[in-house]
């Protein structure tokens, strides 16, 4: 478990443009963490973790069915983040994550990280508008793989 | 067209010539002598419709007609006027681009299919007597879209080519007519061999002539004719004036383009879509509708096969069909496919409205739809939707 | 834009042999093709052919062979209709008639000294493949070249022989997903637009080419736009119904344009307020 320098921190996409003094504060509960292939970075019903920002590798977001076993239903990848139940009471995690390679992540601590958004609002502010930018990616690319686009008509 | 430049067609004479009306069967003859088959208005199943005539007996003489949206119907003239009837159901396009023809046939082989072309092109050489500028004008834009793009239709192409056009202008403006407002009438101004303005006065029966080819120029010196006195040119320029003058109709045709792509969401055309049927009478007696579909059949054995193309409309729910379905289902979208197509886009793919002004659509479409009121209505609203 | 003249009258046919049919997913297959006549003008990455099954009728088919080889003509064809059905169906031997080819290009000479970015979906790979067998070809006059591809399932993507070959590449960036894995799948799950996060290219100094479902294209350029790629930088190639191929059917009217012949390929300014309308 290695701490994770705040420039380093800077220079995830997800993090892009923060300020040094909210890079700094956030640097103090991250640390970089690396997966080997298939293995699990969370699983669904554990206690959220926290903001997993992937530097490489690839995680997928899947749910464990009793018929199907393993059900992937989004790829996230270099650059992107997840994880996002850390901010959501009762903060349990709802799907599994799953390293398809090896895989290096920050995870920065959830608990920690919510209480910091609060008391700083500022900072807060600018982390949620990420998030909620991540969140409507998600949405969209969900939105498009219900409408089937490719299905034969 | 490219190959016949309008230049050549429309350099008039200073001096327009003056032929009697009894002459017009020399005038006939002239055209027949040189090898065409004379096309002109002659009266059949209640309507005039343009189909080969063998002399000046059977044109549609002494007919007139009353249109109106949704109504036409001939009626007797008194003063024995030859070409007193306006623009009819059928025109002119189809003697270019006709209703259906084989493109091509298809015989199968031993080791696949060979296709045999329609031999080459070698369509009538055809007079068209009667034109009326706005069907003129018609033909003009229809020869940009099939015969000026970078694969020139080859059969439409050689017919026009070898095509004779005596045009008539109108001296009284049709019931439901707006060429003074589409600048494409009451007189013709180019594209045509000859034009007559035919003069009916109290024991004289005349008309004016003039030449706007040397193919026109020709013909002329085969028919009996004089020099025009002045009076009877300024006679016709009084009757074209107030041809014009008396057009009851008009569609404002400045910033209409910009007004058709502004109102594409507007909430009108849900309005028209109430009442159009979506038959398509109007795309097929509109000059310068062109679409097309096309038809493959085989023989019962499966051994020839063949290709045919048909008119087409682009009211039909299939017109616009991708596996999956129609990209315009309703039938507003299609009515404004079509109105947007005839008076903005067409502006954008050829350069000149595809609307000729001869309300051809007005008279012939069964609940009356009339484009200029549309296009007003679409003017006046100041209604949610407009936005483009 | 010269546009090549055929040898023909626009509407008739030459004939062409089927050499090879390959069966690419449970509904499409690729033909590849030889004119009986020699000499047809070659085509340009992008166009299509007016492909016709005997006495069943003519369907427009993006060329997807390789431009430097233009005597075989290469079709990918999903079975969706009589005459798609029947050109699926046909054996080698078989004959079929041709028309084409028509329509504008991908802009692959003005991407060079560029990133390329390709961006497909479903059957969108096949009007793309000539591009990427022609930047493979010249591969030193691009810089960065990235393709997208999306597909419903692992068994709808196309062409799996080239994208393996792609990825094996180390001067191709190759990125796959599927709407809808199987057990087998081991790669990226969600729509082609997610890819785009894992996209290396330089936005300022890229030409964006995109082609798949209309949907999907319309995602791909909010995608494109979000990362900074000027609209006049991204192409996309359209379908609409077309029965002539050459300006004069009317079919394939989009607003002011024929998509046969000012398409199927459009520089994303000049179509986009058209590509945002209902029914248009």
């Amino acid at each position: 478990m290695t701490k994770v320098p705040p420039e380093v921190l800077g220079e995830h996409p997800f993090l892009q443009n923060l300020s040094p003094e909210h890079l700094r504060t956030l640097a103090a509960w991250s640390r970089e963490l690396e997966f080997g292939r298939g293995e699990l970075l969370f699983r669904e019903g554990g206690p959220a973790t926290g903001l997993y920002l992937v530097r490489s590798g690839r995680v997928s977001v899947e749910l464990h069915t009793p018929d199907r076993g393993p059900a992937p239903v989004q790829t996230v990848g270099p650059g992107e983040a997840v994880g996002w139940s850390w901010l959501i009471p009762p903060h349990r995690l709802r799907f599994d994550g799953r390293a398809l390679e090896p895989t290096r992540v920050i995870l920065i601590d959830g608990e920690p990280l919510r209480a910091a958004c609060e008391s700083d609002p500022e900072l807060g502010f600018h982390l949620l508008r990420r998030l909620v930018g991540m969140l409507a990616g998600r949405l969209e690319a969900a939105r498009l793989q219900i409408l089937d686009m490719f299905r034969r008509r | 067209m490219p190959a016949r430049p309008a230049a050549s067609r429309s350099a008039s004479p200073a001096v327009p010539a003056v032929m009697a009306a009894g002459d017009l069967g020399q005038l006939f003859s002239a055209l027949t002598t040189r090898g065409y088959q004379v096309i002109g208005p002659t009266v059949r199943d209640g309507a005039v419709v343009y189909d080969a005539v063998d002399g000046p007996d059977a044109l549609a003489a002494g007919w007139g007609d009353e249109q109106a949206p949704g109504s036409y119907r001939l009626v007797r003239r008194r003063d024995g006027a030859i070409f007193g009837h306006r623009s009819g159901p059928t025109g002119w396009k189809r003697f270019f681009w006709p209703p259906e023809l084989r493109l091509w046939q298809a015989r199968r082989m031993e080791d696949g299919f060979r296709v045999e072309a329609e031999p080459a092109a070698d369509p009538p050489r055809r007079a068209l007597l009667g034109v009326r500028p706005c069907q003129l004008h018609g033909l003009l834009r229809l020869d940009r879209v099939v015969a000026g793009g970078p694969y020139p239709d080859p059969r439409y192409r050689a017919a026009r080519e070898r095509a004779f056009i005596v045009a008539v202008n109108c001296t009284e403006a049709g019931g439901t007519c707006f060429c003074a407002s589409m600048g494409t009438g009451p007189a013709a101004t180019a594209g045509y061999d000859l034009a007559l303005t035919e003069l009916v006065t109290d024991g004289a029966h005349r008309f004016l002539v003039e030449a706007g080819s040397e193919a026109g120029r020709a013909v002329l010196s085969g028919v009996p004719h004089r020099q025009a006195e002045k009076d009877e040119v300024a006679a016709a320029r009084v009757l074209l004036q107030k041809a014009a003058e008396a057009m009851g109709r008009r569609l404002d045709a400045g910033g209409v383009k910009e007004l058709l792509y502004e109102k594409f969401e507007a909430d009108h055309w849900d309005r028209v879509a109430e009442r159009c049927l979506a038959c398509a009478n109007c795309t097929s007696v509109c000059p310068t509708c062109f679409c097309t579909t096309v038809t493959d059949a085989t023989d019962l054995a499966g051994g020839r096969a063949e290709r045919r193309r048909r008119w087409d409309s682009c009211f039909s729910v299939d017109f616009s069909y991708i596996h999956g379905g129609p990209v315009r289902a309703s039938v507003k979208s299609r009515y404004r496919q079509w109105l947007t197509h005839k008076l903005a886009t067409w502006h954008d793919q050829f350069g000149t409205s595809g609307c000729v002004g001869c309300g051809q659509c007005i008279t012939w479409c069964p609940v009356g739809i009339d484009l200029t009121a549309e296009v007003r209505a679409l003017r006046a609203g100041g209604e949610r939707g407009n936005g483009v | 834009m010269a546009v090549p003249q055929p040898v023909l009258e626009p509407m008739v046919p030459v004939t062409a042999k089927v050499l090879g049919v390959r069966r690419e997913t449970p509904d499409t297959w690729t033909l590849s093709l030889e004119p009986d006549r020699p000499g047809l003008p070659a085509f340009r990455p992008g166009q299509f052919n007016m492909v016709y099954a005997f006495g069943i009728g003519e369907v427009p088919i993006s060329i997807s062979g390789d431009p430097a080889r233009p005597e075989r003509l290469v079709h990918t064809v999903r079975a969706v209709g009589a005459v798609t059905r029947a050109l699926a169906g046909s054996r080698p031997g078989q004959v079929v008639g041709l028309r084409g080819p028509f329509g504008t290009a991908w802009p692959v000479e003005e991407a060079r000294g560029r990133d390329l970015v390709v961006a497909a979906g479903g059957i969108g790979l096949a009007p793309l493949r000539p591009v990427l067998y022609h930047v493979l070809s010249n591969r030193a006059d691009y810089d960065r070249v990235v393709l997208l591809y999306g597909a419903r399932s692992r068994a709808e993507l196309l062409y799996r022989r080239d994208l393996e070959r792609w990825r094996g590449r180390f001067d191709l960036d190759v990125l796959v997903t599927v709407d809808r894995p199987d057990a087998r799948w081991r790669g990226n799950v969600g729509v082609v637009t997610a890819l785009f996060q894992q996209a290396a290219f330089r936005p300022e100094a890229t030409v964006a080419l995109v082609c798949g479902p209309e949907v999907m294209i319309r995602f791909t350029l909010l995608e494109l736009e979000k990362r900074g790629v000027p609209d006049h930088r991204t192409y996309v190639s359209l379908e609409r119904n077309m029965k002539c191929g050459v300006g004069t059917c009317g079919h394939c009217q989009l607003g002011p344009v024929f998509v046969c012949h000012d398409g199927p390929v459009f520089r994303t300014d000049r179509i986009r307020d058209w590509l945002g309308k209902r029914e248009p």
